[in-house]
């Protein structure tokens, strides 16, 4: 493969890095904060007090604002598959496609036609309207989210599908494998809750700035109570969910588990490192080995995270680069010789179907499909398998500030909500402050997810059949660096727009009663 | 119930819903097209409000047709998504970029301490409305005109040699932009253009309570009304007498026909009475509001909205079928892409047929939630009082 434009592969990965990572900036608080709205809402139609109302209208605004620019950067992310990664789209776009439009028709419709009844609605429609109408936007958004997510957890898991040999793609022959993969489902929810936990920090950290200033204090509490509540019951499904990411992730993609944990070496009763600090080895012969200078470890842990069972074995970043006979695992150079076999076998099909040698092309046939399960390792026959190791640090860190936060959002969600509740949280300084300071520590913890996830699975786009070397577009890598730079430049100076346009909202508080009420 | 449909009729069947898209997504820029009239039209800060304010409650609409029809268009037609997306790089990117600018504009327009002032983000909206109609209409044209591109599937087993594993390859100079430089393409953006500004000033004129702001729109509508008449027919019978992109339907080769659009339209009359009919609608929705002396007649967008989807619609077909290639490749005939040899699989599509069905209900509830909340027309009045303004 020395003839592939390695330039080209990268600046087309940081920019969907970029575009994807802007994007999510923006999503879960749509994702979260819809349904916190429409709790707010709902009790304002229950109890018709007017404090509900002000309290609902106060978040609706600051959700308008950041639905606005998620909106703005999700067009990219769907295009992009077609600019950036056009083999990709023709290679897999049978089945990916499908999630995408579905997403428009299903989700963005009833998002895009409810939020503007919930916007320019409150003295059109009736009250009981108003409410079906936001409620509806959370489904929307939510639905949206589904979608998206099944095509992502599809990269990561190909169900569903055969190879047609004929068309050189891979097609959809079951939908239904492809929706409800337990990859899918296990994304799916574990996305959407970390977003409501995000959205809870975000309501709790800014009601806290309240009560810090001494400001709207009876709003700043019913809204930290919903929050709490809510980012309570999301943690708890996060857990859960967490758990079932781990198995999935051992079973479909043992190297990113195991870049993730930083194991080099295979084991059974395999131990987990809560805390670890890694040193860069140096050795060129030793492939990715990442010592720990420093770990706190719980024996066992690991084997009983991937697979339910303390004696289970699991691979390290050797046994899957190097191969490993003894549990059955082939090493890469085998795994890329393979995978040139199949891709090999392809064009001699395609080539004795064109002469009409029959008999040439069914052996051919038979060839491609014994080794298709290893089809996109042949793209790097001759070339390093290094390149197949993804970057151990930054998983291995990711993850587990990730999962730092997330106890950290619990902790918090806990002593907030029995604090409030006791009607002692004005004076708890230094949790307020937590709290507000926590809104930064949500995105970050978002983000890290994400990382966890995509830097991961490299070099794949779809696991083990398609790397991203061979999923680009044939463009010059100038113009794509031109478009990095140019979304970069917008981006960047609509996030600042944006937070500004919050921070001025949010110390503007909600509309007084009385200004309300002459709309009511 | 699609089990039971043809191959081929599930690619037509795909092929309508995709020009129905686009048509409708073309009707709904009128969005685009008001937002390049907004200081045409609004000569005081409050009118211009009422202007933002009413395009406002609509750009969303728009902005999801364009992702569903991008969205629809990769589902059933993948190769196209990856050939045309990946290859006329520079003007779907800049149509991007176009409609991300837009996208915040009208919720940051407004909003204290928006770091650039509300001017800009006007300027970000006339921005989208010129780019995003002009360079949409030109990547459309080029349907019927072509680009220069090849496909190769087998490039896939590339694992030597000096070409990269890349199926589809442009071998446009621009990456796209050299559409621009055809003028039959140029014709259909700019008629677009001044389409979405047309269809704008009848949306306008349908919901606004100011009288001066009404002056205002019917002398606009003569004015944009004329050069949209003339890019039309430019481009119309520029069209017929054109050569096309003909498929032999035993061979499945592609070749060049003399009048192949025209032939298309005479061979498929029910497309050319839609033609016919939605150019018809079309005049009969501008014309109206022109030609008024006391009373004005002010609901011409139903006429020139349905009109416009109806010509449209016949024009993606007039693409599509009837044996013709719809993504022609001047480079490389061989390459060019049909609605058979760019489809999604027969499972694919059977699954996207019932997906389908949601759309009516879709466009139901739509109807019904403008219904609701559009039910009187705008004046700087209901601007005061509403609390979520743009």
């Amino acid at each position: 493969m020395e003839h592939v434009d390695f330039s080209l592969v990268d600046w087309s990965r940081a920019q969907f890095a970029l575009t994807a990572m802007y994007h999510y900036l923006f999503v879960p608080l749509t994702l979260g904060l819809s349904f916190i709205v429409a709790f707010m809402e709902t009790q304002y139609v229950r109890t018709s007090n007017p404090e509900w109302k002000r309290i609902t209208k106060f978040w609706m605004t600051l959700f308008g604002i950041n639905f606005a620019i998620g909106v703005a950067t999700g067009l990219i992310l769907e295009f992009e598959f077609g600019t950036n990664w056009s083999n990709y789209s023709w290679f897999v776009g049978d089945i990916f496609g499908a999630p995408l439009a579905i997403e428009g028709i299903m989700a963005f419709f009833l998002e895009s036609t409810f939020i503007a009844v919930m916007f320019f609605g409150w003295n059109k429609v009736s009250k009981k309207f108003h409410l079906i109408s936001t409620w509806l936007v959370a489904i929307g958004s939510n639905l949206s989210a589904l979608w998206i997510l099944v095509a992502n957890a599809w990269m990561q898991y190909p169900a569903g599908m055969k190879f047609n040999p004929d068309m050189a793609r891979n097609e959809m022959v079951n939908f239904w494998e492809v929706l409800f993969s337990p990859v899918a489902m296990n994304k799916f929810f574990h996305t959407v809750t970390s977003a409501y936990v995000l959205s809870s920090v975000f309501v709790i950290g800014v009601s806290a700035w309240f009560l810090l200033k001494h400001r709207e204090l009876l709003f700043a509490k019913k809204s930290i109570i919903v929050a709490s509540v809510f980012g309570l019951v999301a943690s708890l499904l996060i857990i859960i969910t967490g758990d079932g990411s781990a198995r999935n992730m051992a079973q479909h993609q043992p190297m990113k588990f195991a870049a993730m944990e930083n194991l080099y070496k295979g084991q059974q009763n395999a131990p987990l490192a809560v805390i670890g600090l890694l040193q860069k080895n140096h050795t060129d012969t030793i492939i990715r080995k990442q010592d720990f200078t420093f770990k706190i470890e719980i024996p066992s842990l690991l084997s009983i995270m991937a697979f339910q069972d303390a004696n289970a074995y699991v691979p390290g970043v050797d046994d899957l680069v190097n191969g490993n006979k003894q549990h059955n695992i082939l090493s890469y150079k085998e795994r890329t010789e393979k995978g040139k076999i199949s891709i090999m076998s392809l064009a001699e099909y395609k080539n004795a179907k064109k002469t009409g040698n029959d008999s040439i092309a069914n052996v051919a046939l038979t060839k491609f499909e014994e080794n298709y399960a290893h089809f996109g390792y042949g793209y790097y026959a001759n070339r390093d398998v290094n390149e197949l190791v993804p970057n151990i640090p930054l998983t291995f860190y990711s993850f587990r500030i990730m999962v730092g936060l997330g106890f950290h959002f619990i902790a918090l969600f806990l002593v907030i909500l029995i604090l409030t509740k006791k009607d002692k949280i004005g004076k708890k300084r230094f949790i307020l402050y937590t709290a507000l300071w926590s809104i930064p520590l949500a995105y970050i913890a978002s983000e890290l997810g994400w990382i966890v996830a995509e830097v991961g699975r490299q070099p794949w786009v779809i696991q083990d059949i398609l790397p991203s070397i061979a999923a680009v577009s044939q463009i010059k890598p100038a113009s794509v660096q031109l478009t990095f730079w140019l979304f970069f430049v917008i981006f960047t100076g609509l996030l600042i727009a944006e937070i500004k346009i919050m921070l001025s909202q949010i110390k503007k508080g909600p509309e007084p009663e009385s200004v309300d009420l002459k709309t009511n | 119930m699609f089990e039971t449909f043809q191959y081929i009729a599930l690619q037509q069947y795909w092929w309508i819903i995709v020009s129905l898209l686009g048509a409708i997504l073309v009707f709904l820029m009128f969005v685009q097209g008001g937002q390049t009239l907004i200081y045409t039209l609004g000569k005081s800060e409050d009118e211009r409000t009422i202007l933002v304010n009413l395009l406002g409650r609509k750009w969303e609409i728009t902005f999801t047709t364009l992702v569903t029809f991008g969205g629809a268009f990769f589902a059933s037609f993948p190769l196209f998504y990856s050939t045309s997306f990946g290859g006329a790089y520079w003007v779907w990117m800049l149509i991007l970029i176009a409609f991300v600018v837009q996208a915040v504009s009208y919720e940051f327009r407004k909003k204290p301490n928006n770091l650039f002032g509300h001017r800009f983000y006007e300027i970000l909206l006339f921005i989208n409305g010129l780019l995003g109609t002009i360079l949409i209409g030109t990547a459309v044209a080029t349907f019927f005109t072509g680009s220069q591109f090849s496909v190769d599937k087998m490039n896939l087993t590339l694992l030597t040699g000096n070409k990269m594993p890349i199926i589809s390859e442009w071998t446009g100079l621009a990456y796209g932009l050299e559409a621009a430089l055809n003028l039959q393409n140029l014709a259909l953006g700019l008629t677009v253009f001044f389409l979405a500004r047309v269809l704008a000033l009848l949306y306008f004129m349908n919901r606004v309570n100011n009288t001066e702001i009404m002056e205002r729109i019917k002398k606009q509508l003569l004015y944009n009304a004329i050069p949209f008449v003339i890019f039309f027919l430019t481009f119309t019978v520029w069209l017929l007498l054109s050569n096309g992109f003909a498929i032999n339907p035993t061979t499945k080769e592609v070749f060049v026909e003399p009048y192949k659009y025209l032939h298309n339209l005479i061979a498929m009359p029910i497309v050319a009475v839609l033609f016919v009919v939605g150019v018809a609608l079309v005049l009969l929705g501008i014309i109206r509001p022109i030609t008024c002396f006391v009373k004005c007649h002010t609901k011409g967008i139903w006429a020139t909205g349905i009109g416009t989807i109806l010509t449209v619609f016949s024009l993606f077909l007039l693409a599509g079928f009837n044996n013709t290639a719809y993504y022609p490749s001047t480079f490389d005939l061989q390459s060019s892409l049909t609605i058979e040899n760019s489809s999604s699989s027969y499972y694919t599509l059977t699954i996207m047929s019932y997906v389908s069905l949601l759309v009516p209900f879709v466009i139901a509830y739509i109807w019904y939630a403008w219904r609701s909340i559009d039910n009187k027309k705008i004046d700087i009045e209901e601007i005061k009082t509403e609390t979520h303004i743009y």
